[in-house]
């Protein structure tokens, strides 16, 4: 079963104009890849060029902020959900 | 456990307070000891546009004693599909003079003290210090770092939230024990990696939900009731409805409140988040005037306009072709070698990004519109709406 991911809309666009995406991997960042591999123009929103996450792009596993377990490295399991939430400053 | 002084030093309400918060006072969790901890208690809200707007309007309602106002801005056209503590009859006012009526006309009682400045590195200490907790209503990454580091250093509450679009974020930083906002994102984006609301929308009714949360955590922490937002991030997205919260954790490795170097507050520059723009002073620029010029004596001009289309179909400049920044990259082929390009967009962002790509693909005749189809339309076409 794949892992659901969950984008804001403000990167919906380079993801084909979708918030929820599936996709399967054994870690956070074999999802990313996956999901890169997929939209490209979404791949550079979530990671830069060495492969690692921005740091203001969060990812939430199953609510749980990736940083604090084992960054893109962390394993995921099936039917986990996976958000990606970036700052934003708008008032 | 309330914010503020022991119940005993707290203000007694008078006849007419007990009759206006009447609702506040059956609510056993409230009462009469509650609405005197709101009586006493001194907010300060930092901008008075969209979130700053419910906010300063319920914790008035709500009776707090004291609101200061930290803002700089006057009241323009494109604030009022949101900011609704600003009328129509007030364009072109200082906010804080247009938040002061409104604010006196729903609650006479509360003390409104206006600050008509930025928040920076020089004031915040000074302007939180007095406060008893923060509500931070700004729209810019600058702002927020500066208004959390200061609440770090002074132990105060920050009631955060933000927005883009159709989405926000709320949470409550800065308490004794739980997380600040360097601990969810430690450092500022770099200009341009996240629009602002400016150059990306927002949705009206957007802030009003958000802000309305930071009013109900504010009022929480005054009264010292409920599970603050503490800890928790809120995620709302308005176009699904649908509110989720992640944890947040305190990093014990944060800068401002795990190891503590930062001491002092740091000023990001006005870049960061005010507009998404990176240093575009390198870019060839061409004048409206100019430009006009050029168009009217026949020049050979590919006119480029890069936004939108659903800003295309706001207004336009004669003679443009529209081919938005997204996917210029596919128009590059369709560029006129022979003709002198200029590009064009809102204010003048997105088209510097443009001329970038036109130089690196080769071409060297090509310029960014000064001030973008705003400028043209306050000088050259005022038939061209603004937006």
């Amino acid at each position: 079963m794949p892992v659901t991911v969950r984008i804001p809309t403000v990167l919906a666009r380079a993801a084909g104009g979708q918030t929820t995406h599936e996709a399967s991997g054994a870690t956070v960042g074999d999802v990313v890849d996956a999901i890169a591999a997929r939209h490209p123009g979404l791949g550079a929103r979530l990671r830069d060029a060495e492969g690692q996450p921005y740091p203001y792009v969060v990812f939430y596993l199953d609510d749980e902020d990736i940083r604090f377990q084992r960054g893109f490295g962390t394993p995921v399991a099936d039917g986990a959900e996976l958000v990606v939430v970036p700052a934003i400053a708008g008032g | 456990m309330p914010l503020g002084r022991p119940d005993a030093a707290l203000p007694q309400l008078s006849q007419e307070e007990i009759l206006r918060y009447g609702r506040h006072l059956i609510i056993p969790d409230v009462g009469v000891t509650g609405q005197r901890r709101l009586k006493d208690a001194r907010v300060l809200m930092v901008g008075a546009g969209g979130l700053g707007s419910p906010i300063g309007l319920y914790l008035a309602a709500a009776g707090v004693g004291t609101l200061g106002i930290v803002e700089f801005d006057t009241v323009a056209e494109t604030n009022l599909q949101r900011q609704i503590l600003h009328g129509t009859k007030d364009v072109g006012r200082k906010k804080l003079d247009s938040a002061r009526d409104r604010i006196h006309d729903v609650n006479p009682n509360v003390k409104v003290v206006g600050y008509d400045t930025r928040l920076d590195a020089s004031n915040a200490l000074d302007l939180v210090r007095g406060y008893d907790l923060v509500v931070d209503g700004t729209d810019n990454f600058a702002a927020r770092y500066l208004t959390n580091d200061a609440c770090v250093l002074l132990g105060k509450p920050n009631v955060y939230g933000s927005i883009f679009r159709f989405e926000g974020q709320a949470s409550v930083f800065c308490t004794k024990d739980g997380p600040c906002f360097r601990c969810l994102h430690r450092d500022p984006p770099p200009p341009g990696a996240i629009p602002s609301c400016a150059e990306g929308g927002v949705l009206g009714v957007l802030p009003g939900l958000l802000g309305t949360i930071q009013a109900t955590e504010a009022v929480k922490l005054i009264t010292g009731i409920g599970q603050p937002l503490v800890g928790r991030l809120l995620l709302v997205d308005a176009l699904q409805m649908s509110f989720r919260t992640v944890k947040l954790r305190r990093d014990p490795d944060c800068p401002a409140c795990g190891k503590r170097t930062i001491t002092s507050l740091v000023e990001y520059t006005e870049l960061c988040g005010l507009t998404s723009h990176a240093d575009d002073s390198d870019v060839p620029t061409i004048e409206p005037a100019e430009l006009e010029e050029r168009i009217r004596r026949g020049d050979a001009i590919d006119l480029i306009d890069v936004r939108e289309p659903n800003e295309w179909e706001i207004g336009r400049i004669d003679g443009a072709r529209l081919a938005p920044i997204d996917r210029f990259a596919e128009a590059l082929s369709t560029v006129d070698l022979q003709r002198d390009v200029v590009v064009y967009c809102k204010v003048g962002g997105r088209s510097a990004r443009a001329v970038r790509q036109l130089q690196a693909a080769g071409f060297t005749r090509v310029w960014n519109l000064a001030g973008g189809i705003e400028r043209w339309s306050e000088e050259i076409d005022p038939t061209v709406p603004r937006y």
